[in-house]
């Protein structure tokens, strides 16, 4: 863990002197961001901050990234900050549930919140309250080696069944149609997610992360149908299972697969690899049912006050500035990720110009499965879709299973 | 320091014999205490609880242990357990070929034993990825070796059939290494009269190590039984490193378990935790009773 005690101190001790700090607050922030680019745009929020509002004091904690995870879960409960960072839908929901994070509904309302981060109020409100304020989002998708399209001679795919005429091509000429990793699971979470939205739809995903329809329903099965056309012939990268997502990107980079699902921070480490805007394409997941709505999967990332916070007013303030337009352009330019704020401006990249385009015309935002389904869930399931990629032949089993699983958790 | 009062002094001389046992072992027994025995202690109360780790506990009795029972990925990770248990106790026979192997004076054998030695001297971490990458589809050596038999290669770690066994492999490296350690300073001690004697009586090659050597390395056996048996019961980093438990959950070891369902990311059961902790600490005791009842009574014989 490290300190960081603002520079800005110095100016709060100077005001404090010449009798100027009428309301003077310590205010404590936890956050995650042990990552270069994520602490390069807190650092900036923060200075920002403290420029804005001289009279706070910032005391600003850095944990490991992974660390966090469980961390969090002491700090809230014994030494609570008046601001942690956290994710949307239900991987929040444990906080709240158990009275962890204070509702800031009242920020929402004072400053129009409703309507400049819009698209993300259905995935901060549970009960009818706002418990956070997001600040960034990234789009997931396909990402593409272009060298290796020109070479078959395939163009980007419109539906799921020219992607799979696409992906017999690849593999008659000995290249993987897809590659993923998924020993951490979560990468196949994305693929179900995908798989689901576009054969049934938001409201269906949603539903079904939501504990109301039942695993065993014969249009989830549909979803496994569609998606073992891809498995079964084999064009995904074998033994996936036991590959790191990072360690399947340079089967992309080297051409030895054609296409990644995955999210738009794969984008810097395939440009570090030696991808260029001219070789790294990118496109929105094909349509499998026709006449379902495109919703896309887009994680956000968010800012809480806990319910033990001890300068609530101050964090608030924090808050408002933090859903401001201008803070989240210049802080997602850092980031390299989507503004959630409407108003805010969208950075040159390529990949952020067509993530915006796709997000903002999207028919509804999934959080992601980890996110939308509650963790219980989400492990067992992700769990499930880890297996029926390495043996598809099993589906039932894994569909009973997580229908028992779904009885017992909802 | 000041000088004691002559009652104190008077009462310190008398108890002394007593007393200075007891100070030694308070620092001792304190940290155990607070570190050992009130948290196995609270995690078993913990397990009575339906309980997310931050909200309200509620009592549910034993309804933790009752699911445990029917939870396929507890078996799994019991059944798991078992093995690591079995083939776990290969390091110890392994151990002492490899020690009697390297009993001898030759040139530079200092050298050959420091680095039977090394697997144990590196973390288990390193080991876990060291093994990761003999394992890895596509570029891995064991993986290019299984090629030449099987075009399409095993990869395996993503088979279930032979992940956990790639773990424990894994793991046997440094046990192996460990087992050797305790045999050689063992055969440090073997008397070297008695080994003289029986060459007399004409004992030789499996008879002489049968009945004159491992009876004399019966201490050393004994220490390298119980390490290998706690080794593989806490079968954790090897796990969490090579394979997280996957894939699709057929690696799991109880310590895994625990951790996945309490802590990790998508843990928030500390009652459910809490419980499989109490059943591996149960099938702990089974043996550490055996082990300090096999001490106590060398003890006493004596």
């Amino acid at each position: 863990m490290v300190h960081y005690t603002r520079s800005a101190a110095l100016a709060f001790a100077v005001a404090a002197l010449t009798g100027m700090a009428a309301h003077a607050g310590e205010l404590v922030i936890d956050t995650d961001t042990s990552d270069p680019a994520p602490k390069a745009a807190f650092q900036g929020l923060i200075d920002d901050f403290q420029k804005a509002n001289p009279d706070v004091h910032v005391t600003w904690n850095i944990f490991d990234h992974e660390g966090y995870k469980t961390a969090i879960r002491n700090f809230m409960t014994a030494d609570a900050p008046d601001l942690a960072n956290w994710y949307a839908g239900n991987r929040m929901a444990p906080f709240v549930t158990s009275g962890q994070f204070l509702d800031v509904s009242d920020v929402w309302d004072k400053n129009g919140l409703k309507d400049t981060l819009k698209s993300a109020l259905p995935s901060m409100t549970i009960d009818g309250k706002q418990w956070g304020v997001p600040y960034t989002y990234y789009q997931w998708g396909i990402y593409y080696n272009k060298d290796v399209f020109k070479k078959f001679g395939v163009d980007v795919p419109k539906t799921w069944d020219d992607f799979i005429a696409d992906c017999a091509k690849f593999k008659a000429g000995g290249v993987d149609c897809t590659t993923t990793g998924t020993k951490a699971s979560w990468p196949a979470g994305g693929w179900f997610d995908y798989m689901d939205l576009r054969t049934n739809g938001y409201q269906f995903h949603m539903d079904l992360t939501n504990g109301k329809i039942a695993w065993t329903d014969p249009r989830v099965k549909e979803v496994f149908t569609q998606w073992a056309k891809l498995i079964v012939p084999g064009y995904v990268t074998p033994n996936s299972s036991a590959i790191d997502w990072q360690d399947a990107l340079p089967n992309l980079v080297q051409g030895k697969a054609a296409t990644y699902l995955m999210g738009n921070f794969a984008v810097a480490p395939l440009k570090a690899a030696g991808m260029t805007n001219d070789t790294l394409g990118f496109f929105a997941f094909p349509e499998i049912t026709p006449g379902v709505g495109r919703a896309e999967d887009a994680p956000t990332d968010t800012i809480h006050i806990p319910a033990k916070a001890k300068n609530v007013v101050d964090a608030k303030r924090f808050l408002a500035f933090l859903a401001q337009a201008d803070t989240q352009s210049k802080m997602n330019d850092t980031l390299g990720q989507l503004p959630v704020n409407n108003q805010a401006k969208v950075g040159d990249d390529p990949f952020l110009q067509a993530g915006f385009k796709m997000l903002s015309t999207a028919d509804g935002l999934a959080q992601f499965f980890d996110r939308d389904a509650p963790a219980e869930m989400a492990k067992i399931g992700m769990e499930g879709f880890q297996e029926f990629m390495a043996h598809p032949d099993r589906i039932d089993a894994i569909l009973a299973r997580l229908e028992t699983a779904r009885k017992r958790i909802y | 320091m000041s000088a004691p009062t002559a009652s104190r002094s008077g009462y310190w001389r008398r108890n002394q014999r007593a007393l200075a046992p007891l100070l030694f072992v308070a620092p001792g027994a304190l940290m155990f205490t607070v570190y050992v025995v009130l948290p196995i202690f609270r995690s078993m109360s913990i397990s009575f609880y339906d309980w997310d780790g931050m909200g309200v506990k509620k009592w549910i009795g034993l309804a933790n242990y009752a699911e445990l029972w029917s939870d396929p990925a507890f078996v799994v990770s019991l059944e798991n357990n078992v093995i690591w248990l079995v083939l776990y106790m290969l390091a110890v026979p392994a151990g002492l070929f490899i020690a009697i192997f390297l009993n001898q004076n030759t040139r530079g054998i200092r050298i050959y034993k420091s680095l039977f030695f090394f697997p144990f001297v590196i973390s288990q971490v390193v080991v876990g990825l060291i093994f990761s990458w003999f394992y890895a589809p596509g570029f891995g050596l064991f993986f290019k070796l299984t090629q030449l038999f099987d075009p399409a290669g095993i990869a395996l770690l993503a088979d279930e059939r032979y992940a956990t066994y790639g773990i424990i492999a894994a793991g046997l490296w440094p046990q192996i290494a460990y087992c050797m350690i305790l045999y050689l300073t063992g055969l440090n001690n073997v008397a070297p009269d008695q080994v003289e004697a029986a060459r007399l009586d004409g004992a030789k090659g499996w008879r002489m190590l049968w009945y004159v050597i491992l009876p004399q390395l019966r201490p050393a056996t004994f220490i390298a039984v119980v390490v290998t048996v706690i080794g593989a019961l806490r079968s954790f980093d090897l796990v969490s490193i090579m394979t997280q438990g996957g894939p699709y959950g057929s690696t799991r070891v109880l310590s895994y378990y625990m951790y996945e369902e309490a802590l990790s990311e998508y843990g928030y059961r500390m009652g459910y935790g809490a419980a499989i902790a109490v059943v591996l600490f149960a099938i702990m005791m089974v043996f550490i009773s055996g082990f300090i009842w096999k001490m106590y009574r060398d003890e006493t014989e004596r």
